[in-house]
Parts: structure tokens; sequence; C-alpha cells
């Protein structure tokens, strides 16, 4: 295999992050392991990606926000709750589970960056 | 754990704002809960803590979500005794004696729906412990179930206004008061649906004297407040993800204290001797929970910004948060109005071994059949697809059929437990369904087992935005003459 070909990794070896709601909306922050990481999450994890990940809830918007400084993202996904905590016929009515969830999407990177993911190594 | 005898000079506060002269030491302020039904052993190590750095202190116990305030409200109309956090007694037995011997002031939501009533249990657990009953202040002003406010709240609903009963109103108060009554010299402030990080912006404002349109200072200050707000969840609560971020013995994580400078700006640690871990990336998540728009996080107080916010490890199990600023408060407040809605039917039933999957599938299609035309019910796979679907259960439909032979090439789970919800106005017609699953076990697919049942009330919320000069909110000193529920004062 070519040294330099980009390998497809999960996102939760590059990043993780945790979810909020308020009501009906959900935010879900998406957090680079290394500052050498944030610039695959930046290029890669859109909104429109984010969107149609979880298009099977019909999100009516997804809006993002960047945080250089901390080398995270933070999502803000609206009418994905089902109503909400107090609405949803969900177990999980706040939605605790949508990061990991989210966490699973694909993402690409240079095999050089490899060193700073998390999870087992060497891959 | 070495103790130190309070010095009079630290733990005495400014009776009146030190805005202008000498920049006072840090002020540090520990959690003991970060939600109603928290551990009840957590605030032992932190009051170890600040004692032990003989620093003036203060400890928060943070124990009211969304609906928490809703359903005290309805505890308190079955007993006017009740409404205040239910395991408040359980929460200070720990810590009470200590924490008054050592001038740490308690400040805390755990007032709910009967601040007054919260009081009386403290009065009695001081009795109960042979210890002098504290100086308590109650704060108020977030309740808006007088007739007074009913045309102004209905009004900033609009059409969101519930059709059915009102059970609770209340709006997201501020840090003021429970500034005012640190410096008049509460040992315990008691507040009910203040907004969470003003439990921490209000010592930090009575100690360092800031003024209250500092917005910098505030924002930090709040920010303090809003990584401090969940308890454990700053210390790698709610933060292992093994292999990838493991976390040191979970099962004591110790709850957060933050050192908060004359700047605002503060560092986050924990007690020693406890579990859990603190680290830039445990701060990192706390610090975008439930945040919006990075650069407007409102609140009462302030509009913080955190979009130029960086963190730092500073040390072992200590991170500093820097580089927050602040924008003028709101001009509105946010009110939550609680309103009953109907009951909530939830069944389970087993499926395992052979062809679970498939005896599930039959066991949805024989209940959907039983309450055809009743309303929707939403059915999980537990197991398969749970809390990842939707109500409306689209993900369930995109599932081979039974028997179509795609189901069991699915390398089909052998252990599936089918889970109906289902909501109704009444709860006779909820029970409906309680008794459907329940027949499965002689009516429905061979071998379900292990059914559990239950059926509860549920509560609807709306929020709504209120100009700021409607709420009319402030403090006064708890007596043991007044009545457990004391109706607002105007």
């Amino acid at each position: 295999m070519n040294s330099s070909e980009p390998l497809g990794v999960p996102l939760y070896r590059v990043a993780h992050g945790r979810t909020g709601d308020k009501g009906n909306r959900s935010n879900i922050s998406v957090i680079a392991y290394h500052p050498a990481l944030w610039p695959v999450i930046e290029a890669q994890v859109t909104p429109e990606r984010v969107a149609a990940h979880f298009a099977a809830r019909r999100p009516s918007q997804v809006q993002r926000y960047a945080l250089p400084l901390l080398q995270a993202l933070n999502f803000v996904i609206d009418d994905v709750l089902d109503g909400g905590v107090n609405s949803a016929l969900n177990l999980d009515s706040h939605g605790k589970a949508l990061a990991f969830d989210l966490l699973q999407m694909p993402v690409t990177l240079p095999r050089e960056l490899l060193v700073h993911c998390q999870g087992p190594q060497p891959f | 754990m070495a103790t130190t005898t309070p010095d009079p000079l630290l733990t005495s506060w400014p009776s009146s704002p030190a805005h202008g002269s000498t920049p006072r030491g840090a002020l540090l302020v520990g959690c003991g809960a970060g939600f109603s039904g928290d551990r009840t052993d957590a605030a032992r190590p932190v009051v170890d803590a600040l004692m032990a750095s003989g620093q003036p202190a203060v400890l928060i116990f943070e124990t009211l979500a969304e609906r928490t305030l809703a359903l005290a409200q309805l505890a308190r109309e079955r007993d006017p005794l009740a409404g205040y956090e239910p395991l408040l007694a359980d929460l200070l037995r720990p810590v009470l004696a200590d924490c008054l011997a050592h001038g740490i002031r308690i400040v805390s939501n755990f007032g709910a729906a009967n601040p007054a009533g919260a009081a009386a249990c403290i009065a009695a657990l001081a009795q109960e412990l042979g210890i002098r009953v504290p100086r308590m202040a109650l704060v108020h002003g977030d309740d808006l179930m007088g007739a007074e406010h009913a045309q102004a709240l209905q009004q900033a609903c609009g059409a969101d206004w519930p059709a059915a009963r009102v059970v609770s109103a209340n709006a997201y108060i501020g840090a003021q008061p429970i500034a005012e009554a640190l410096q008049a010299g509460a040992e315990i402030v008691i507040a009910g649906r203040v907004a969470d990080p003003a439990l921490v912006l209000g010592p930090a404002v009575a100690w360092h004297g800031w003024a209250w349109d500092d917005w910098d200072r505030l924002a930090r200050g709040t920010m303090a407040g809003h990584l401090l707000e969940c308890g454990a969840q700053v210390c790698g609560g709610y933060f292992a993800d093994p292999g990838y971020k493991d976390v040191p013995d979970l099962a004591h994580v110790g709850f957060p204290i933050a050192r908060i400078e004359a700047d605002g700006e503060c560092t986050i640690s924990k007690p020693d001797h406890t579990g859990g871990l603190i680290n830039a990336r445990t701060v990192k998540e706390q610090l975008l929970y439930e945040v919006h728009d990075p650069a407007g996080y409102l609140t009462p107080d302030v509009v913080a910004d955190i979009s130029q916010a960086r963190v730092t490890e500073v040390g072992p199990n200590q991170v500093r948060l820097a580089g927050v600023r602040g924008h003028a408060r709101p001009s509105h407040l946010k009110v939550n109005v609680c309103s009953e809605r109907g009951w909530l039917a939830e069944a389970e039933i087993s499926y395992a071994g052979a062809h679970a999957l498939a005896r599930a599938q039959l066991a949805q299609q024989v209940i959907a059949t039983r309450l055809a035309g009743l309303g929707a019910i939403r059915c999980d796979f537990i197991g398969v697809t749970s809390v990842l679907g939707d109500d409306q259960s689209q993900w369930l439909a995109q599932l081979p059929a039974a028997g179509s032979g795609l189901a069991e090439a699915l390398n089909a789970p052998r252990d599936v437990r089918v889970r109906w919800a289902w909501e109704q106005p009444t709860a006779q017609q909820a029970q409906l369904l309680l008794r459907e699953v329940n027949a499965l076990y002689t009516c429905g697919p061979g071998g379900g087992g292990g059914v559990r049942t239950q059926l509860r009330s549920r509560l609807s919320t709306v929020s709504c935005l209120l100009p700021r000069d409607l709420v009319h909110c402030g403090w006064r000193w708890w007596n043991p003459a007044m009545p457990a529920f004391a109706p607002e004062s105007p």
C-alpha cells in the first residue's frame, strides 16, 4: 500500500464529544484529540454530512460553530428529539446517545496523522 | 486530612461591594451535586478539601433540571411541606456541621418550588445533629404562578400557551439576590429556579465585589459556574470510553472545585484521593455542554462569549480556563411553563434464542393490530435498534420482514427486548397497552418472557421570554415562624 495514501478511520479515533439538549434542540461537540487532527474534522465534519447522518430524525436545521482555539466544533441540530425530553417516546428522550452515534461517521486522514489518533496503536 | 482553624478575616465577607478597592484573594467554590438524584456522598471530600485550604469557600448543590421544578410544584400541591429537593437532608447531613464551623457558605437551588420548606428541613436537620440553626436566606421571584403574571405570560407564549392546566411557570433569574444575601451574612442561600451558573456567579460577585455591568468578569464567573453545575461531568464523569478516554477509579469520581480569581479567571480541580480525571478534554466537553452559539451563551446576568476561550492543563487534575469575554445581559428572561400532558404507558417483553427477531416482529404486529386506530405507538427492538430510532419508527420500517430470509441472513440477534411507548389523554386509555402486552404471555408469539409495564403522568414544557422588569426577584431571611410554603411577598 502506498504510504501517502489517505486512510479511512471512524471519527471516534480522531475526536471525542458530548451531547446536550434544550427542548427539541440537540447540541453535539466534536473535539479533536490532538491539535494536528483539527484540520481533519474542520474540513470533513460538515453541517451537510451531520444532517445526512441524522436524516432519519429529520433535522430542520444544522448549525456548525468552529472553535479553533479549543480544536472543537459545536453542532446545533434543531427538531431531532421528537419534541424534547418531556414529549419524546424514546427511552433516551434527551438524545444523550447522539454524540457517540455521530462519532461513527467515517473520515479520511493522511497516514502520518495516525500517531495522533486515539485507540489501539499501531493500527 | 488536616483541618485549620477558620480565620475570621478570611471567612467574613464584605458587607458592601469592594469594587474599586484592593483585589481580594481567590474564592474557592466546590460542587456537591450536579442534578436531583446525584450521589449524596459526593460533597464530603469536597468539604474536606475546602476546609484544608483555609481559604474562603462556598459549596453549591445544583439539583434542578427542566422538569424537576414542575414535579416539585406537583409535590407541593399534594403536601404543602414538600416541593423542595427530596434528598435535601441526605445531601446536607454529612457536611452541614463542618460547613457551619468553618465558614463555608452553602448556595443551592434545592429550594425548588418551596424554599421555605427546604429551610425548615435544614433547621430540623441542625437540631437532629445538635448544632445551631444556620442563618438562611430565601431567594424569591422566579415563581410566576401568581395571577398578576398571567396576562404577560400568555402574551409572551403566544400560540404556544398550553391548553391544559399549567403546573408551574418559573423565570430563570440571575445571581444578584444570591450575592446580596451572602454579603448580608447568609450562611445558606436557598433558591428555586435560578440560572444554574448563578449558583457560582453569586458567590464570586459577593466575594470579589464585581459590578453588575463588569461583563467580562461576570462572564468568567458564569462559565466557572457552567463547568461546575453538572458536578462530576467536568471530572471524568459522563466521559469514559474504554480504550479511548480512560478514567481512573470512576466508581469514586471526585466532584469539582473552582478557584476563582479577582479577574474572574478560574482553575478547576478536584479533591485529593478521589477518582476521576480533570484534563483539557474533560473541561472542553463540559465547556460546550448545552451551549449553542459559543459567542453568545445567554444567561440572566450576562451574555458569555467563549469563542476565544482557552483551556490549559496547569498541573495534575488542574485546568485553567482563560479568554472568556462578556457582553451586556439580555433584556428578557427565559421562562419555562409546564402543563399537564396525558399519560405515558411503557411495556416490554423479551424474545431470546432461535428466531428471536422474527418473534419480536410478530409481537409488534400483534400489538399494532390489537390497538389499531387508537393513536401512534412507538416500538423498539432493544439490542437491534432503540434509542437511535425515532418516534415514527422509520428505522424499524427499514428492517427486513420476518420470514423473508433476510432477517435470518442478517446474523439475527439472539436476545431482543421489545419495548412499546404510547401516550394517551387518560390513564384508563393508556392502560390498554399494558394489558395487551401482558396478554402476549399466552396469546402472543412463542417464548416471550419478562413483561414489565409502567404507567405515569407526563408534563409538557414551553419556553418564552419575558421582559426582565416584569420579574421582581429578591431575598429575605428565613425565620422559624414562616409557613413551609410561604406565598411570595410583593
